[in-house]
């Protein structure tokens, strides 16, 4: 730990990368009213020099880092818990990811959301994610952690209700809120175990100290309490229901929660804390095992989905699965490579998906849309650049982290894995095909009083900055130059890898699964007579469609399952517990208080005589006491 | 001849003391010289400088103050706490100076003798904190008592203010007697005035933990009348019975200054003559201090229910916090000295601002202080009532304000002390008081507004000046800002020990 004024360059250019989008919400929260038209370059800029802070700090971090200490916050009861930051490999690739595509989103958004009312809230908020994101990787315990952890649920809460005068907006962001606090209050349990058990609230101690300081038994439990509250923040199974009905914010504010922040910081946290999993070894298996399942079964929803922004949040769920299940296999540094591809790829099919509602007004209906591509030439560009990332295409930069994964599975004998990973590699590709063929290809379905249009240079130019990094950003860590993965080795420690001949077999196998996908979505979307096959396979599958497209009655088992018994529980508190016992006692505290302060309040007459009087007879009492006590010794 | 030696004197001990008393001769010289449209301007201005002269003296010595030590023949203690109370005591002036230039131009009130009070008075308040000798306590004592009785009735034209300042000073009377009864009888008892003792006489600290042969009954009977002096103080039941109206009478910067700066200084006094000097009797002394705590925080939070003046709900609370600093001195621990000093320090610069705002919502002779005059503030001036709200949650001890750190320091440290169950009473407490205080929010933003009388007689309207608006803003940072960042001043507040003999 090193004070501010001795801390390398890099590690002090830290505070400074949080600070500036939280100054840019400050200022917007406090005058965005008077700052108007310029918050968005304002909010933009600042996040944008966050940025190159970042990549300054990128090229001196080294090794373990450094880490700083900025204040002292909580000295209470041993635990000396400062504002200190952990400026490490680990915490400036995310760092680079939050600003850095966070950066394009913000620019995006000056065009998405010119015109709206509440421009200057919204990039308050935006500016106050970041911040709190940044805040969340950076942070040196857990304590500190946690508040960015808050402060990025917070904000999503804010951004999906961000037009909250509509109802679905409004109970979409309660929705979010709700379940995140399920996955707080077991983080914030996991962090009461290792508190208590370890005596610390710093994550370097923590790491450390772990397989010294607590049973394996304790760990697992630490850790499993942790990765309940991964699950709610990364849409993970059972938690993942919000994030469907998250799509109700403006689409920059979901590129922002699924690419950049929010739903990496589960992927993230396990990384940070990984020791503890290691040590409870058995929660690994957990990890594993519901990360590759909310893949493959967010993979299975999002073929059957027609609204194209909950199509992406599927593949969102499904590819945070990916993240998820590389973390279970203790392939840290790999699970942290694919986040970043994701970041470039998924962020540009967000706003890609934000640039045709923004041409035809706002509809979503994939079945409503088609030959697009003709007006809108660099959006299906690019969107046809990211949905071949996504698909696992050999070279974009998918294949290669996705490919990492299936092969960190391989090479540990998780064959099981391996095969349920690359059935899900199919299904993106099916899904992302679909989408991109119905949407861009084909006949137009528009409703005829529409007239798409490219979106504006301010928007376009962020697209095609993301569909380059889609496409080369696999160099970072490619076979024979792993330059993302040593830089993370000293953090995360070296990841399994099969050998050199498997590897490649592995990557074809998955390059062809991908391909064949891609060429079923053409069977049943493009081909001729692809409407009546269609229509056959669905007949024979009836039931199964129709399951599929109720999502397997996911929303009605926990409606009925927790929502309504919750309802119920909490009518009968409010008319039982809270109306008559509760209000009760208050009441008749507060009439009992109200009644003796009026009873004391006479003593209060006014002459000074009286008050003497009182005074002395405190003093009396003070005597009194005072004898007797002198009397008994 | 034999040349004449003159006696090594270090100044180092009061140069703030000194620094404010010649400010306070050369504002009076000011007065004397120039009109008054010139002495608004420079009086104020030279007040600020005199304070900030002293801040820096007090600074320079934290330093060498690392060792504590006595000076003046041992009468006043040089050690980081008395640094760290006369920083706060100087704040508190500068704060309390600026609220009342507006409140004396509201009023036609001529500058003139004000700022000069206020010096003479925290000037005392300083030397109360740095004494090492009973007599000098006295001394400081009545310095800074007397000034603050012309304080209090400084509005000469009422009559409500020449009551409370009447009240308030016949019964301050009463309780400096007693208080220098105590010092006789502790005299009496240990042969010393001096908390450490001077070169060849024992000090009642020396005398308390070497000698065998203790006059039990007189020194406790006169600890038990110093208690009574200070705890009038410090506004604690049953010696409270002046606050209400005092606070009351008093123009509003006046109040807010009795609330802030006289409890601190007060409070310095007892955790020197408690905490340290007295600590091997802390057996005897602590079952008076807690009956004193709970007595204070029942009743300030209990009758603050039932006012309807808005100053004088502020003035049960400032008896309910008395309670709650005792909390602090009880534990007599470290974290109790440093947690005490803390929440002084935060809570009187919270109840400043709050009574900065009572005196801009007041008006010409305050008339607008009743809990129905603030009716729909919040579509008035939004900023002032938010700037409220923030004073009022920190009095509540409402988490991110500096109110909240204040208590939970304080608590924390009588629990480490093994008085989980007084903290049980203050938590209860606080509950109580938090209705009151949520109430006046509540009457802010929920109430619409009294509209003016057309003949006049309705609200006036809120007039807050340059000066007001800064102090006020300056005051809601700081509640925020040690809400938030509390490490730091707390650590401040760690290293402010007391000079232990």
């Amino acid at each position: 730990m090193e004070s501010f004024s001795h801390a390398p360059l890099y590690a002090q250019l830290a505070p400074i990368v949080i600070g500036l989008p939280l100054l840019g919400a400050t200022i917007l929260l406090v005058a965005g009213r008077r700052v108007g038209r310029a918050s968005g370059a304002l909010a933009s800029t600042l996040l944008s020099i966050a940025f190159v802070l970042g990549v300054v700090s990128f090229f001196g971090v080294t090794g373990h880092g450094s880490q700083i200490h900025l204040w002292s916050w909580v000295p209470l009861l041993g635990f000396h818990t400062g504002v200190d930051l952990n400026v490490d490999p680990l915490a400036i690739v995310m760092v680079l990811v939050v600003t850095g595509v966070g950066a394009l989103i913000h620019w995006y958004s000056l065009g998405y959301m010119a015109g709206d009312p509440g421009y200057p809230r919204f990039f308050a908020y935006m500016n106050l994610f970041a911040a709190s994101m940044l805040l969340l990787v950076l942070a040196d315990n857990v304590l500190l952690l946690y508040v960015g952890w808050e402060g990025v649920g917070l904000c999503s809460y804010l951004l999906i209700g961000f037009w909250f005068e509509r109802p679905s907006a409004a109970h979409a962001a309660k929705k979010a809120f709700f379940v995140n606090r399920i996955g707080d209050f077991a983080f914030l349990a996991g962090i009461f175990v290792l508190a208590a058990s370890l005596g610390t609230l710093s994550i370097p101690r923590i790491d450390a100290s772990v397989s010294g300081g607590m049973t394996s038994g304790l760990a697992t439990v630490a850790a499993l309490l942790l990765f309940a509250g991964a699950t709610a923040k990364s849409a993970q199974i059972p938690l993942y229901v919000w994030l469907l009905d998250a799509m109700e914010g403006p689409t920059p504010v979901s590129a922002l929660i699924h690419a950049a922040t929010m739903v990496t910081a589960g992927v993230y946290l396990i990384a940070r804390v990984h020791p503890v999993f290691e040590f409870g070894a058995a929660s690994l298996d957990v990890v594993m095992w519901i990360g590759i399942l909310t893949a493959l079964l967010a993979a299975i929803l999002g073929a059957f989905e027609y609204d194209i922004k909950r199509v992406l949040a599927y593949s969102t769920v499904s590819q945070i699965g990916y993240m998820i299940a590389a973390d279970g296999l203790s392939s840290y540094s790999t699970g942290i490579f694919h986040l970043a591809m994701h970041a470039f790829f998924k962020a540009l099919l967000f706003l890609g998906a934000g640039a045709v509602m923004h041409a035809l007004a706002d509809e979503l209906d994939m079945r409503r849309m088609g030959g697009l591509r003709r007006v809108m030439p660099v959006t299906a560009g690019t969107f046809l650049i990211a949905a071949l990332a996504i698909s696992g295409i050999f070279p974009l930069s998918g294949f290669w982290s996705k490919d990492a994964i299936l092969a960190a599975a391989w090479a540990q004998g998780q064959y099981a894995i391996w095969a349920i990973g690359l059935a899900a590699a199919f299904l993106t590709a099916f899904y992302m095909f679909r989408l991109y063929f119905r949407v861009f290809e084909g006949p137009s379905h528009v409703q005829e009083d529409l007239h798409p249009h490219e979106a504006p240079r301010i928007m376009t130019v962020p697209l095609v900055i993301l569909g380059f990094l889609s496409v080369v950003g696999g160099a970072l860590n490619v076979p024979g130059n792993d330059a993302l993965e040593r830089f993370l080795d000293p953090v995360l420690g070296a990841p399994a890898a099969p050998g050199a001949v498997t590897d490649a077999i592995l990557s074809a196998v998955a390059v062809a699964v991908a391909v064949i996908g891609i060429g079923t979505a053409w069977g049943l979307y493009m081909a001729p007579a692809a409407d009546a096959r269609r229509a056959a396979l669905e007949h024979r599958f009836a039931v199964l469609v129709h399951v599929a497209r109720r999502k397997f009655y996911v929303d009605e088992l926990y409606g009925y399952a927790f929502v309504l018994p919750g309802k119920r529980l909490a009518m009968w508190f409010d008319s039982l517990v809270d109306a008559r016992i509760f209000d009760g006692a208050v009441n008749g505290i507060a009439a009992m208080l109200s009644g003796s302060g009026e009873q004391i309040r006479r003593l209060q007459t006014g002459f000074v005589r009286s008050y003497a009087a009182v005074f002395l007879f405190g003093v009396m009492v003070i005597f009194t006491v005072l004898i007797l006590r002198v009397a008994v010794t | 001849m034999t040349p004449f030696n003159v006696p090594p004197i270090h100044l180092s001990g009061i140069a703030p003391e000194i620094t404010l008393m010649i400010a306070a001769f050369a504002v009076l010289f000011i007065g004397v010289f120039t009109n008054d449209r010139f002495n608004h301007v420079v009086q104020p201005l030279v007040a600020t400088i005199g304070f900030g002269i002293a801040i820096y003296w007090a600074v320079v010595s934290w330093g060498i103050a690392r060792t504590a030590e006595l000076q003046l023949s041992n009468m006043v203690a040089l050690d980081r706490f008395a640094i760290f109370a006369k920083v706060v005591l100087a704040a508190f002036g500068v704060l309390t100076v600026w609220t009342a230039r507006d409140h004396l131009s509201t009023h036609h009130l001529r500058d003139f003798e004000f700022y000069a009070l206020v010096l003479f008075c925290v000037s005392g308040m300083m030397l109360m904190a740095a004494s090492a000798d009973l007599i000098v306590m006295f001394i400081a004592l009545e310095t800074f008592s007397i000034a603050l009785y012309v304080m209090v009735g400084y509005r000469r034209d009422e009559l409500a203010g020449q009551e409370s300042a009447m009240k308030y000073f016949l019964l301050g009377a009463f309780s400096s007697a007693f208080f220098l009864l105590g010092i006789a009888l502790v005299y009496g008892a240990t042969g010393s005035t001096n908390l450490y003792g001077t070169p060849g006489h024992p000090g009642i600290l020396s005398f308390l933990t070497g000698s065998s042969a203790l006059d039990v009954g007189l020194l406790l009977l006169g600890m038990a009348f110093l208690i009574v002096g200070l705890g009038f103080k410090i506004a604690a039941v049953p010696f409270h019975m002046w606050t209400p109206d005092a606070y009351q009478g008093a123009p509003s910067p006046v109040t807010g200054f009795m609330a802030s700066a006289t409890k601190l200084a007060a409070f310095a006094a007892i955790l020197r003559l408690f905490d340290v000097a007295m600590y091997s009797l802390r057996w005897d002394w602590r079952p008076y201090l807690i009956g004193l705590a709970i007595a204070s925080m029942v009743i300030g939070s209990v009758v603050a229910l039932v006012q309807e003046d808005v100053k004088r709900i502020l003035a049960y609370s400032s008896i309910a916090h008395a309670g709650f600093v005792l909390t602090g001195v009880i534990a007599a621990n470290d974290a109790g000295v440093s947690s005490s000093l803390f929440y002084l320090a935060t809570y009187g610069l919270t109840i400043l601002g709050a009574f900065a705002v009572v005196a801009a919502i007041g008006g010409r002779g305050e008339r607008r202080v009743r809990l129905a005059d603030y009716r729909g503030l919040y579509h008035e001036s939004p900023l002032l009532a938010g700037a409220m709200t923030l004073f009022l949650l920190s009095l509540a001890g409402v988490p991110i304000t500096a109110g909240f750190v204040g208590k939970l320091v304080v608590f924390i440290a009588a629990i480490q002390a093994g008085y989980w169950w007084l903290v049980v009473v203050a938590l209860a407490m606080s509950a109580v008081a938090a209705f009151f205080y949520i109430r006046i929010i509540v009457v802010m933003y929920m109430s619409e507004r009294l509209e003016p009388l057309p003949e006049g007689g309705g609200p006036a309207p809120v007039v807050l000046g340059a000066a007001g608006r800064a102090v006020v803003g300056v005051t809601a940072l700081a509640t925020i800002f040690f809400g938030l960042i509390w490490g730091p001043l707390i650590g401040l507040a760690g290293h402010a020990t007391l000079f232990a003999g």
